[in-house]
């Protein structure tokens, strides 16, 4: 699915942690987006979208969310739970 | 009658006929059902891969809206492969970055379990830094890969030497007691890794060693998912059917030596796995047609049936494509294309 540069690592999120096959994880990705199926894969509109909410883009230049932050943001607007920000948040006296 | 060019399964280039294309789809069919236990494809089915083999374009894809997550396992191993002595880290930030893995995996070169063991901080270490500075899912894997549980490298006799021997009893003991150890040493790793931060735990080439590595993979599974039931266990199986190296391996009353992927599938699904990765073996010496229509009949049964997200394994020598260290995209796509549309499969 082009991971980052798409949708693919948030419908591979959503697979592992919900065991959801490919076509209800792709819709319950675009349902928390508020986007339709098929604008998953377009680079493009997904450029925009990961930008507008911090998830993540193939170029992170100065400024922009990266690694850790991006993960809270995915686990905010997908309603996952990331192991390794439980972690953060223990190791940093946030939980 | 024009030729068309293809592929045989070691990926040197041959001219067939379209019948001799049909021949060896209905051959791959055949084969796959008499040994499976499978139902066959359907007409629409055959003539699908018919037309696919003689499309003329190099590459070839599903359509819009219809790709599916392709996981990479091994990653930080394959870069290193590659001469490309890149810091894992960074190497993991290349597969998501430059490669659009949608998943991507940390390891170790020494790609097994029980090596892992007195070097698990060191992995523990570099996981916790990948962790903070990528952004797609992020698995630990190795292999079960029992064989390194036999003397010299390991502490128990070798079923190997003690089997043509005729010591059958003596082997099989031998078996049970690596089951033991390994499902140990799988579980005491998977716990660091998770307890790190990782996204999930990767077995990968379960059954390498035949039923015990199969039963070793099921019995950690379910200690895992009993003790972290969040956890996203990834099997990949070895082989289209598991060896029968001890052959009364038993889990949940059920054989596990012969079972094709579809009784795979459902014992690893009931054991707790999240994803599971079925195989075919390429066969060398026969046609992509032929080995493409055996993988599809095998794999499609299992992914009719499951539950949980089915990855199938397309790699070298695995799910059709040829068994060369460089993969010819003509092929690969092809048959990349096929599986995700006749097995409807999650990912690949």
């Amino acid at each position: 699915m082009g991971g980052m540069r798409t949708a693919g690592d948030l419908v591979a999120r959503v697979q592992m942690t919900k065991k959801l096959r490919i076509n209800e994880a792709k819709k319950y990705v675009a349902d928390k987006l508020k986007i339709d199926v098929k604008e998953l894969s377009d680079p493009i509109i997904m450029s925009e979208v990961r930008s507008d909410l911090g998830f993540g883009i193939m170029m992170p230049l100065g400024g922009v969310p990266k690694g850790l932050e991006c993960k809270f943001n995915i686990a905010r607007v997908l309603d996952l739970d990331i192991n390794c920000l439980n972690r953060f948040k223990t190791k940093a006296g946030l939980a | 009658m024009s030729k068309i060019i293809t592929r045989l399964g070691d990926g040197s280039f041959i001219e067939m006929t379209e019948k001799e294309i049909r021949e060896d789809i209905d051959a791959g069919i055949t084969e796959a059902v008499e040994n499976g236990e499978v139902p066959p494809l359907g007409q629409d089915e055959i003539e699908y891969l018919v037309d696919l083999f003689k499309r003329e374009d190099r590459i070839v894809g599903v359509a819009p809206g219809k790709e599916v997550i392709m996981t990479y396992d091994a990653g930080t191993l394959k870069i290193k492969r590659h001469s490309l002595f890149e810091d894992r880290v960074n190497a993991l930030a290349i597969y998501e970055r430059l490669l659009g893995a949608d998943t991507m995996e940390l390891c170790h070169v020494d790609y097994s379990y029980k090596p892992l063991k007195p070097i698990v901080s060191y992995e523990v270490g570099t996981l916790e830094q990948a962790l903070s500075v990528t952004h797609a899912p992020l698995f630990y894997g190795a292999m079960p890969n029992l064989g390194l549980y036999t003397q010299p490298d390991g502490p128990y006799p070798n079923p190997m030497e003690l089997l043509p021997q005729g010591k059958i009893k003596e082997g099989r003991a031998a078996y049970d007691e690596m089951v033991g150890t390994a499902v140990e040493d799988i579980v005491f790793i998977a716990e660091a890794m998770w307890e790190a931060g990782a996204d999930g735990i990767n077995l990968d080439t379960v059954g390498a060693s035949g039923d015990p590595d199969f039963k070793a993979s099921l019995l950690a599974t379910e200690h895992l998912v009993a003790k972290y039931p969040d956890i996203p266990i990834m099997m990949g199986m070895a082989g289209e059917y598991v060896l029968g190296m001890h052959g009364e391996m038993y889990h949940d009353g059920q054989r596990l030596a012969g079972m094709y992927p579809t009784d795979q599938l459902k014992i690893a699904e009931k054991a707790g796995v999240a994803m599971f990765g079925p195989v075919v073996n390429t066969n060398n010496t026969e046609s992509t047609p032929w080995n493409l229509a055996r993988t599809i009949t095998l794999i499609k049964p299992a992914s009719e049936a499951s539950k949980i997200p089915v990855i199938a394994n397309m790699g070298m020598g695995v799910g059709a494509v040829p068994v060369t260290d460089y993969p010819p995209v003509d092929i690969v796509s092809r048959v990349s294309k096929a599986m995700v549309e006749l097995c409807r499969l999650d990912g690949i």
